[in-house]
């Protein structure tokens, strides 16, 4: 089965930040008013109710210039999520056959060990509710056949949603042509430590992923792979083998002795 | 006594795997959930234009309710119209925050009128705005209306009134507009898709 993606051009944004609102506005969150730190960018960083970020990131080119490197900063969809991996409450985090990782809240215990888990460091818990929140890849419209609601309105074509074998295709034919207007080290990014992601990226350099505000290499933390893997087997077996020495115990010896039926003659 | 209790072998490994599927979450089955709900799969339809700048950008509105006669409508979502070769379903951030727009307990939903040396807006009814504007435009005219020019050939024009239109007006208003234009006289006419 094919898997969707999104795919993010950064050498034409604009940072208009429609994307952002038209996130914040389908998925009908309140905005929050924030005090002024000398960036355009609209928040410093994401939040419970803002899941869909323009980094502005400030870089000095070799002409004294000032430039930006845009940057969407959001869910970036694992092909082997961090977040799933590491959540302990069974389905309240789960990936779709098409790729996209969404949250349900219901089962969501607000542990936060996503957040640990997260090599993005993505999703934020809600001081409110008390669950942790990120972008769905709109699942709700992708489920139906309408495209996620920042790619829709991205006026620059920055932003395009399709297959990700597609937009792979599409991003290496856009990294050929940057690569000819002159920006050599131009490249896809496509972190193999997670897998892939299904949030793909054509950056202008992309041997450097961190003046985008990109890790470079991506990995999900070995704490959570030992947490959930060994540690979680061996306290599972002691778990059980608890249980099961009490009833054999029990079994054997029988109930523990209270006195009373001596006691109580005296 | 409790220590009589028997148990076979067979029902203890059928009870303990019961146990181990359910209780210490060794089933690792991935859970189906629940959909999320799409809010715009019962709504209407509208098309219409964004009212902000020149560009003209066509847009989709979404309403909540049926039209019947006991349900009130609400606007629920905005998104751009991909039908149209303007946008083809983009929108900026100003257009994409249209349903704050309509949805918006500040927004002016009767004539607001403020008298020449008061300080305070007033509302007002729509007939009293619509003859204030009227005794205004046909006391401007009656002052400035040129019938002759100073050559003495005929013009019959009004040089001191003025009509500007804006992106979203349609054909049809267009139209009206162009006819009230004439037949007044005025010169001067703009519109905001010039800007």
């Amino acid at each position: 089965m094919h898997t969707v993606a999104k795919l993010v051009d950064t050498s034409t944004c604009i940072g208009c930040k429609a994307c952002e609102v038209a996130c914040q506005e389908w998925n009908d969150q309140d905005f929050t008013i924030s005090g002024f730190d000398g960036s355009y960018q609209t928040l410093p960083d994401l939040e419970h109710n803002f899941w869909n970020l323009i980094k502005f990131n400030e870089l000095s080119r070799e002409d004294g210039q000032m430039t930006w490197n845009m940057a969407k900063y959001q869910c970036m969809h694992c092909v082997d999520p961090g977040c799933l991996r590491s959540c302990p409450a069974p389905g309240a985090i789960f990936q779709q056959k098409d790729g996209i990782v969404d949250f349900n809240h219901d089962l969501c215990i607000g542990c936060g060990y996503c957040i640990t888990g997260c090599p993005f460091d993505v999703p934020r818990l809600s001081p409110n509710s008390k669950k942790v929140y990120k972008c769905s890849l709109c699942s709700d419209r992708t489920a139906v056949g309408l495209e996620p609601a920042c790619i829709k309105a991205c006026p620059t074509n920055c932003l395009t949603f399709g297959t990700r074998e597609d937009l792979i295709q599409i991003a290496n034919a856009r990294a050929g042509e940057l690569k000819q207007d002159g920006h050599a080290g131009a490249g896809i990014y496509n972190p193999e430590g997670v897998g892939g992601t299904h949030v793909l990226y054509v950056l202008k350099d992309a041997a450097d992923p961190e003046s985008y505000g990109l890790p470079k290499d991506p990995k999900i933390p070995w704490t959570v792979s030992l947490w959930q893997g060994p540690v979680k087997w061996l306290g599972n077996l002691l778990f059980t083998g608890g249980i099961l020495g009490a009833f054999f115990h029990y079994l054997r010896y029988g109930p523990k002795p209270t006195g009373d039926e001596e006691g109580s003659d005296a | 006594m409790p220590s009589d209790v028997e148990v076979t072998r067979r029902g203890f490994l059928k009870t303990g795997a019961a146990l181990a599927t359910t209780a210490f979450g060794f089933d690792l089955q991935p859970a189906r959930a629940a959909a999320r709900e799409l809010k715009i799969a019962r709504t209407t339809q509208t098309h219409s234009i964004c009212p902000y700048c020149a560009v003209g950008c066509s847009v989709i509105i979404h309403t909540l309710g049926d039209r019947a006669k006991n349900v009130k409508s609400a606007v629920v979502h905005i998104e751009g119209d991909p039908a149209s070769p303007v946008n083809r379903g983009t929108l900026c951030p100003k257009g994409i925050s249209l349903k704050q727009f309509v949805v918006n307990d500040q927004r002016l939903t009767e004539p607001l009128y403020r008298a020449p040396g008061a300080t305070a807006w007033k509302v007002i009814p729509w007939d009293e705005a619509i003859d204030k504007m009227a005794r205004r435009i046909k006391d401007s005219r009656d002052r400035g209306f040129e019938a002759k020019d100073a050559r003495g050939r005929t013009v019959n024009r009004l040089d001191n009134v003025a009509i500007i239109g804006g992106c979203t007006d349609t054909n049809e208003i267009n139209y009206l507009l162009g006819k009230f234009r004439f037949s007044l006289g005025i010169l001067t006419y703009e519109n905001q898709a010039r800007l």
